[in-house]
């Protein structure tokens, strides 16, 4: 079970905004859906999954990339040619 | 090169659309002229593409996903972006911020989802073909609520690169039209080895149907047919695969035991890996302004109430609540360990049968507003999340109506034996008109 605690806590991590009149239908839908996903604990087998796959590097070598004004663009705040983001401190 | 434009000015109804090019340029090649829709969370590049969410509303890519430049490399004509359930996160495509697509079948009912604008925009002959994306049946369950056709091909044989992830491990474009020659053609143009997409494989799709099924033994999962597949559309589709066995196929009863938790580790995965891939979307480089004179935290949670639909808010938090300390080891292992057996329930069978065929999806097309509780929303893609999990290729094929809707035939297949479902879909296709 959570509880409208639970999501609250959940929201803040996911830096998702919740608003109190949506706690209450946020915590019975997930309580319906936890509840299905229980179903999981009668899995059997091995926890740690490991696949039959391995990495693929390439060499660390300058590559053309986009222009900066075409990644610029798409940016809301911008200042001297970098991309404004909120205050961090 | 692109000299040559194609005035595209459908009367779209359906709102199977969220842009459109009315003056599309295409050049020569295997596809020179074909007007193709694409779904609107794959990157175009100069033209906008907001994976039908409000935080991406005026994103304009600078650049286009692999599978786009090979359509344009093949001349076709790209004449629009279709409506979709926000961010894939859907099986209806009423989740787009942008309104619901209706169903041309019946404009009551919804087209399915994610993939509704490109099934409707097809199955309204507004296009000839188009590119939808299937993460745990996308593709497949608008193919089959409209009548059309929809390959979901095998994990890593089409390029991600440009699609805007939602969950990576289980994602794949593909192609959809009205006939399996048609999703034949376009799987030729887009499938292959991509160096921006590490888990592309160099598996070319050179193949051209062939209408023969002799010889091939087909598995019938008892799970298909079971609990919560309305009876009409299971016999519906009993028909046709009755006509396969017409065709010369022989059929085996089979089981899938993991499909007990196929949804569940569905359902996890796709929303740990959202709440990961999401997390992008924060005002900053692209989408609506993030207040920069506020903090971090409250400036990217002000903008991502705003832009995100309920149902991704939902999905992030879920994912987030699975990934949380305390409950990684009850949902998301666990849910890996679940992925495993469906993969080794399939290898196991595909040692004994060619494919495996069933309904797309347990019920015909569902009426607007029908599903308004999310997990009864989630239980209608039982059957299609199975060939996700396993990153097998799968078609869908319409295959007769039921209460005078589509129903659409599933077909599986091991993997990168894309050509084998196509030829069986094919096969079945051919006979029946």
């Amino acid at each position: 079970m959570v509880t409208e605690k639970d999501v609250e806590h959940i929201a803040e991590l996911a830096d998702i905004g919740i608003n109190t009149d949506e706690l209450g239908t946020f915590t019975n839908q997930f309580n319906a859906i936890l509840d299905y996903f229980d179903v999981l604990d009668q899995v059997k087998g091995d926890t740690t999954v490991t696949r039959d796959l391995s990495n693929i590097m390439r060499e660390d070598i300058v590559e053309p990339s986009l222009p900066r004004d075409e990644v610029l663009k798409n940016a809301a705040a911008q200042e001297d040619g970098f991309i404004k983001a909120p205050r961090v401190m | 090169m692109e000299s040559q434009k194609l005035t595209f000015e459908p009367d779209d109804r359906y709102n199977a659309f969220l842009t459109i090019c009315k003056k599309a340029p295409y050049s020569n090649g295997k596809l020179s002229g074909i007007a193709v829709a694409v779904k609107d969370n794959i990157s175009t590049k100069g033209i906008e593409t907001t994976c039908a969410s409000k935080i991406l509303k005026g994103y304009i890519p600078p650049y286009d996903a692999h599978a786009v430049e090979l359509l344009r490399k093949a001349g076709a004509a790209i004449v629009g972006k279709t409506n979709m359930d926000e961010f894939g996160m859907g099986t209806t495509t009423e989740n787009s911020a942008f309104g619901p697509t209706l169903n041309p079948c019946d404009t009551g009912r919804v087209p399915g989802g994610s993939s509704g604008g490109s099934a409707a925009a097809v199955a309204s002959n507004m296009v000839q073909m188009a590119l939808g994306t299937d993460t745990g049946g996308s593709i497949r369950c608008p193919a089959a609520f409209c009548g059309i056709v929809g390959l979901k091909p095998t994990y890593g044989r089409v390029s991600r690169y440009g699609l805007i992830a939602y969950a990576n491990s289980l994602e794949q474009i593909g192609p959809m039209g009205r006939t399996v020659n048609d999703v034949s053609a376009l799987m030729q143009v887009i499938a292959g080895k991509d160096r921006h997409d590490s888990t592309t494989y160099d598996r070319p799709y050179t193949h051209t149907p062939v209408a023969d099924v002799k010889e091939l033994k087909i598995g019938i999962p008892e799970e298909y047919f079971g609990e919560g597949v309305d009876p009409k559309v299971a016999g519906v589709v009993k028909t046709a695969i009755g006509r396969l066995e017409e065709l010369g196929a022989t059929t085996v009863p089979c089981s899938i035991p993991s499909m007990k938790f196929a949804l569940a580790a569905y359902y996890v995965t796709c929303t740990c890996e959202a709440s990961s891939n999401l997390a992008r979307f924060d005002g900053v480089r692209y989408g609506p302004a993030a207040d920069t004179k506020k903090s971090w935290h409250e400036a990217y949670k002000e903008v991502r109430r705003a832009g995100f639909g309920t149902e991704v808010r939902r999905r992030i938090m879920l994912g987030t609540f699975a990934l949380s300390s305390g409950y990684y080891g009850k949902y998301y292992a666990k849910a890996q360990v679940a992925r495993e057996n469906v993969k080794a329930d399939f290898k196991r069978l595909f040692s004994e049968v060619d494919l495996i065929a069933g309904p797309t999806m347990p019920t015909i097309a569902f009426r607007l507003k029908e599903k308004s509780d999310p997990l009864s929303m989630y239980l209608s893609d039982i059957l299609t999340v199975p060939a996700n999990l396993a990153g097998i290729p799968a078609i869908s094929v319409p295959c007769g109506k039921s209460d005078g809707m589509p129903v659409g035939l599933q077909i599986m297949g091991r993997p990168f034996e894309d050509e084998c479902v196509i030829d069986a879909a094919f096969a079945y296709e051919q006979a029946v008109n």
